[in-house]
């Protein structure tokens, strides 16, 4: 089984510190022995491979950030590489343990309450509990500010209606941060499996992120007690707070992505022998693939470690995690699409850890905020001027206005 | 029951060697791992630990980078950890084995762990020498261990069968493929090996000086890479019958290997 011998243009690793670049061996070995080996099949079987959450558990992977519980404490960088190196082996496994560290054990530790966090921290870091995040809707993605799962107090409890979907973990899961809005405000509740009118069903028909579980969720008169609510959370800027998390961890595992496509692509075109005898890395066309593919790797390597130490002095914003998500997930697309043409048809078939990768990042484009949203939260911050919302036209400003004064009268 | 590992740092055995002045390695950009027979060493101390307590003590002679393989063994579970500073490159196998024994006499323990070879080297000598140097019993090529009240149970597999021996302690076993499974190092353990200081030692701490470790028996002549590999043969078209008839043909006349 051949290691990976990583991708070091311009002496990044000399900017790692030595327990970052043990985070990293650690995790690239794990990937390298359990995953490469297993994950084609997964794919092509559409089953997340199960069997890893207790290794990754043990190996302290969920929550690795967190400093009370036991846990690792890791600084940010080290938490990006140990995303670069599983998303190496595959989306799908980076996508689990993002959800699982960045968007339940990050707002179950910062939103929630004492009780909460006893509760589900230990049983989240050892794998014993798998959770999920319930935002995005069938009809609203990229604007969640207009969800319509809703929240009504009924004594001791809250009572959730509504539906959410491409919810990753969440046929698995055995807890979902779920936000809704209660009296107008989106707040967060944590509803566990198994809770009557809680049910789940999986999205069908991927031809992405295969080797991931991707759910719808449906909530229907769901009562859960009062203390299941995320005390903290009062706004849209919460369930944010939990993406610019996520986001982070995608610009350094879509790196993983790009730099195994690009070192597969260097070994098979230095093998590959066309014409004259010679191998087509000797190909000009495909030096220029390779050159491209090297160059923006290198590119995106520094803004990812840049971003890190920016997250540990506290000084990352919202708008440098676009920049990041949205460049490195692309140029990993790119790459991916390079190598697959590197490759032939030999690139189509999943014998090579191309296409996997190829199609798994067509998904990471778009979730966690589309390439085009955070191109339009860049250029929000370098303009001032926010170009979400397309100036409403004469006939839907009247129809909003009315519909404002039909629910004013109805109260 | 305190254990005491005795790793070798390696190049890492997919890396490509290289050969300096044709008498040695040349380890310019070389990447260097734990000798993978040692993680089954280590792995098996940690696991006495785990059921018995006490330390385990990762020790290494060689110049400054084995620091970094003693760090990765704190990180999967060692307690504490020696640094023998010297050239082991510039030692054979007797000389180290001198400076693992004087350095182990200083630390307490009841087991003393080795990988069955150093990988690359392939010798499988300084683990029985040290046992003789400390006059402990050796248990070699272990797949199997038991630790008991003052004694260990280690099984190995010898021709067609597989051996059960007993010993008493203080006792040496050299570990062999199938012990056990060897652990990723947990990221709680990269964070808290950051912490324990690596202790270190020379050949004079010890009591010894370079000329009592240095090729006092074997000397390394010469160091040359195996030749390049030649194109094969290739047997074209035709039926398979006759085909094989004209490789049984080479395999019998041209390389005569039946």
């Amino acid at each position: 089984m051949a290691t990976f011998p990583g991708v070091d243009y311009i002496e990044i690793d000399s900017l790692f510190s030595e327990d970052e670049l043990m985070v990293r061996q650690t995790v690239r070995d794990f990937v390298d022995e359990e995953v490469l080996p297993i994950i084609e099949h997964a794919h092509r079987e559409e089953k997340f491979p199960m069997h890893l959450i207790p290794k990754m558990a043990e190996m302290g992977l969920f929550g690795a950030t967190i400093h009370e519980y036991g846990l690792p404490g890791l600084n940010q960088v080290a938490y990006g590489l140990i995303m670069q190196e599983l998303e190496r082996g595959d989306s799908g496994l980076r996508s689990f343990a993002s959800v699982q560290s960045g968007l339940v054990m990050y707002p179950i530790y910062t939103y929630g309450s004492k009780e909460q966090k006893d509760f589900w921290i230990p049983k989240l870091a050892s794998g014993e509990s798998i959770g999920c995040f319930g935002l995005t809707e069938p009809d609203f993605g990229s604007n969640p500010g207009a969800m319509r799962t809703n929240a009504r107090r009924d004594g001791d409890s809250w009572i959730l209606n509504g539906a959410k979907s491409w919810i990753t973990n969440g046929s698995i899961a055995d807890v979902a941060v779920v936000w809704a809005k209660a009296e107008g405000t989106i707040r967060g509740f944590l509803v566990e499996k198994g809770t009557p009118g809680f049910s789940t069903a999986l999205h069908m028909g991927k031809f992405s992120l295969r080797a991931s579980v991707t759910s719808q969720l449906f909530f229907e008169d769901c009562r859960i007690p009062a203390k299941n609510l995320l005390p903290e959370t009062n706004g849209l800027k919460y369930p944010l707070g939990c993406l610019t998390q996520a986001r982070y961890g995608i610009a350094w595992g879509a790196l993983g992505s790009a730099m195994g496509v690009f070192n597969t692509a260097v070994q098979y075109s230095k093998s590959r022998i066309q014409f004259g005898g010679q191998p087509i890395a000797s190909h000009q066309l495909v030096q220029n693939k390779l050159a491209w593919m090297i160059t923006e790797i290198t590119k995106g390597q520094l803004l990812a470690l840049q971003m890190g130490r920016l997250k540990d002095q506290g000084k990352l914003k919202p708008h440098h995690v676009s920049m990041g998500k949205m460049n490195n997930v692309h140029i990993a697309l790119e790459c991916a699409r390079m190598a697959r043409d590197i490759l032939g048809a030999n690139g189509i078939s999943d014998e090579y850890p191309i296409i996997r990768h190829m199609l798994n990042l067509e998904s990471v484009k778009t979730y966690e905020g589309t390439h085009d949203i955070h191109n339009l939260i860049i250029g929000e911050a370098v303009t001032g001027i926010p170009a979400y919302n397309p100036p409403m036209s004469a006939q839907a400003e009247k129809e909003a206005s009315e519909r404002r004064a039909a629910e004013a009268a109805k109260k | 029951m305190n254990s005491v590992v005795c790793i070798a740092q390696v190049p890492d055995t997919e890396a490509r060697i290289k050969i300096a002045d044709g008498r040695r390695i040349d380890e310019t950009g070389l990447k260097f791992i734990v000798s993978p027979y040692d993680e089954f060493a280590l792995e098996e101390a940690i696991r006495v630990k785990e059921a018995k307590g006490g330390d385990v003590t990762v020790v290494s002679f060689g110049p400054d980078r084995v620091q970094q393989a003693l760090r990765e063994c704190l990180a999967r579970g060692a307690t504490k950890a020696l640094h023998i500073k010297g050239e082991s490159g510039s030692a054979d196998a007797l000389g180290i084995a001198k400076t693992l024994a004087a350095a182990i006499r200083s630390v307490p323990h009841d087991l003393l762990f080795f990988g069955k070879q150093g990988v690359g080297t392939d010798n499988s000598l300084v683990g029985p020498m040290v046992a003789e140097l400390l006059g402990y019993p050796q248990l070699n090529v272990v797949t199997h261990l038991e630790v008991g009240e003052g004694k260990i149970t280690a099984h190995r597999e010898i021709e067609g069968a597989e051996e059960i021996l007993e010993a008493s302690m203080p006792a040496v076993i050299t570990a062999q493929k199938g012990l056990n499974e060897p652990r990723y190092a947990s990221l709680k353990g990269i964070m808290a090996a950051k912490k324990i200081t690596i202790e270190t030692k020379t050949l004079p701490d010890l009591g010894l000086q370079e000329s009592d470790i240095h090729h006092q028996r074997v000397t390394v002549v010469a160091l040359e890479l195996p030749p390049e590999k030649s194109g094969g043969r290739k047997i074209d078209g035709g039926e398979p019958a006759t085909a094989a008839k004209e490789i049984l043909k080479y395999i019998r006349e041209e390389a005569k290997a039946l």
